[in-house]
């Protein structure tokens, strides 16, 4: 790891103020993910803005809404009584992702924020557009089974490696961001992009612009919700694919729906045609194995994912089946 | 300045003058040219500490054109040194540290290269086995991923910091009379993860102790006899 420079950040403006005057200055919150691509040479910053003295640690229930400090902690999101309570989807799926030990790091800004786990973009002796743009995808041709189905481009084919937000993108979140041209909202679904020809790109956050908090409209996903991870062991692995499903059940009746999957695309992957689908009908394992087909319609795999397709279906119905017993 | 660093407030004024700061940096070089021979440990710390004492710094600052004397006295390297280390007042198993690190020291190299405690293991180095677990400030975490620059006056408890005396702790009795291990390696890490485990409630059925303690791998597999030794302290009840 090279050397740099260490600043702490006393407050949101004054960290946007101070990353501004600077190239190759980043932001460091839990240090999760950056920490580890330095190690890696894959990111090399000139400085660091610590931003964990920034009062952004609090979760407020207002009215009609929750806001999330963008730096709470991923297990103090996870068990917070109210958050159990109220967003019990988000709740599972943070507890879903990583280690204890690194939830008690990992913030929620950093979450969103957190690239993929591509083995070639870690490998600096390997092409990856993300990392180099047009070196060339060492994925596609390659050893591609983690890696996306949905909505990938001819220059990356990487897939979004976080749990919780695929819960909020089921949940309808909202991002709020601080810039050095001011505030603004950006809807969490719009929040992540695809590849396109620009894969370096993640997200739509523009340079220098620290994420403030997440803000969750009520709703009534309090009861009949599951998120379901099927990785390769039990627990501290990243997706094969998972799927976050909340379902507002009236007398064995869908009354309303959200569904959405992780591990097949470069962003949370909502599922609007199964929701559209499911939206009146009376819950029985048909339906929901129908949606499940109808969510992989479009599909498109890499020989390494083939059998993300039929994973992917069994995977929507199961959890859509779990979440209508609870 | 709404900003404070790591180093002396004061250094950021000096940083305010990127162009002499380079010169700085150069000059040193070329003096290191001129006098292969470095100024010795005592020098060097009683400059470093002359420097830190005399408000020198701020001088500098608002007077560029002093830095040509400060250079003259070879304060100059001094000043360079400084200011690519940081201070960091930590506790450690109840010890306080005052240092001057690099800001890219992990937590896990600081303990065991620069304390020489080496109880913590250094598995992977990069978030994925467990082996270097710590408490900092009550709660577990990876000193692996952390840096130690970000931890200023925090209180950091490792393995050397749980036995009272002779007395072990109620988890390394337990780890032992159940063989909670096999070569070893891992068993720090296991033992704060166990102990963290319990106080945060998270020990009350076999698959919950499973689930929580997933972040420490074990290649040795003993896992069974670990889930058995967490077991056997949550039932005792002890205050951990
Ligand atoms: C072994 C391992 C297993 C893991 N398993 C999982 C898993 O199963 N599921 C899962 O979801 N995640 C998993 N993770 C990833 C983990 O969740 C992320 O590393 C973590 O959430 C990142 O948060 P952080 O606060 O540590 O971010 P940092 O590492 O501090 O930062 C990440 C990025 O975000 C930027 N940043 C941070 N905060 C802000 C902000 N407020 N505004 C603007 N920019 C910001 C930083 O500049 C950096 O680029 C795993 C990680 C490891 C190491
Ligand atoms: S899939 Fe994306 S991240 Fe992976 S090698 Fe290709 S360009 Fe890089
Ligand atoms: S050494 Fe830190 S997790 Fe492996
Ligand atoms: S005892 Fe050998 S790795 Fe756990």
């Amino acid at each position: 790891m090279k050397n740099f420079q260490i600043i702490r950040a006393l407050s949101s403006r004054t960290a946007v103020t101070n990353i501004s005057k600077e190239n190759e200055a980043m932001f460091i919150a839990g240090g999760t993910n950056l920490v580890d691509l330095m190690k890696k040479n894959v990111v090399a910053p000139d400085k660091l803005i610590d931003i964990n003295g920034l009062d952004l640690k609090e979760i407020e229930f207002v009215k009609g809404k929750v806001s999330i400090g963008a730096l709470a902690k991923n297990s103090q999101v996870a068990e917070d009584v109210a958050i159990k309570e109220k967003h019990p989807l988000l709740s599972l799926a943070l507890a879903a992702g990583a280690s204890q030990q690194i939830r008690h790091m990992a913030t929620v800004g950093g979450n969103m924020l957190q690239k993929t786990r591509c083995s070639y973009y870690y490998n600096t002796d390997m092409p990856c557009n993300k990392r180099t743009p047009k070196s060339g995808c060492g994925a596609i041709g390659g050893s591609n089974r983690m890696h996306a189905i949905f909505g990938a481009s001819d220059s990356c084919i990487a897939v979004h490696p976080s749990d919780m937000c695929i819960a909020l993108a089921a949940l309808d979140a909202q991002v709020l961001v601080e810039g050095p041209k001011g505030k603004r909202q950006i809807k969490f679904t719009d929040f992540h992009r695809l590849p396109g020809n620009t894969p370096e790109k993640d997200n739509t956050l523009e340079a220098k612009e620290l994420i403030t908090s997440v803000e969750i409209p009520d709703h009534n996903f309090t009861k009949n919700v599951h998120y379901l991870k099927v990785r390769d062991r039990t627990s501290y692995a990243f997706a094969l694919v998972s799927v976050a499903a909340a379902l507002d059940l009236k007398n064995n009746v869908i009354n309303d729906v959200r569904l959405a999957m992780g591990g097949v695309a470069h962003k949370p992957w909502r599922l609007t045609e199964a929701e559209e689908f499911l939206k009146g009908k009376t819950v029985s394992e048909e339906v929901f194995r129908q949606a499940g087909d109808l969510a992989m319609k479009g599909a498109r795999t890499y020989g390494g994912n083939d059998f993300k397709i039929t994973l992917g279906a069994n995977t929507i119905t199961e959890a859509l089946t779990i979440a209508a017993s609870k | 300045m709404n900003f404070i660093t790591f180093c002396d407030l004061r250094l950021l004024n000096l940083l305010e003058y990127p162009s002499d700061f380079a010169n700085l940096k150069i000059d040193r070089m070329a003096s290191k040219k001129n006098n292969p021979k470095e100024v010795t440990e005592n020098d060097s710390n009683s400059r470093r500490d002359f420097i830190k004492k005399s408000g020198l710094f701020t001088a500098l600052a608002f007077t560029p054109p002093s830095l040509v004397m400060a250079s003259e006295n070879k304060w100059d390297e001094k000043i360079a040194e400084y200011l690519e280390t940081v201070p960091l007042s930590i506790e450690v198993n109840g010890k306080k540290h005052n240092l001057n690190i690099e800001p890219r020291t992990t937590l896990l190299d600081l303990l065991r290269e620069q304390l020489q405690l080496t109880g913590t293991k250094k598995g992977c180095d990069h978030g994925q086995c467990g082996a270097c677990t710590v408490h900092v400030n009550g709660t577990r975490i990876l000193s692996c991923l952390t840096l130690a620059s970000m931890q200023q006056n925090a209180e950091v408890t490792t393995i050397e910091g749980l036995a009272k005396g002779k007395k072990l702790h109620p988890m390394q009795e337990a780890f032992i009379k159940h063989d909670g291990f096999q070569c070893g390696y891992c068993t720090p890490g296991q033992i704060m993860s166990g102990i963290a485990c319990i106080k945060e409630g998270h020990a009350n059925s076999r698959e919950e102790i499973r689930e929580y303690m997933s972040g420490n791998i074990c290649r040795c597999g003993a896992y069974h006899n670990i889930v058995d030794a967490i077991t056997e302290v949550k039932e005792g009840g002890k205050e951990l």
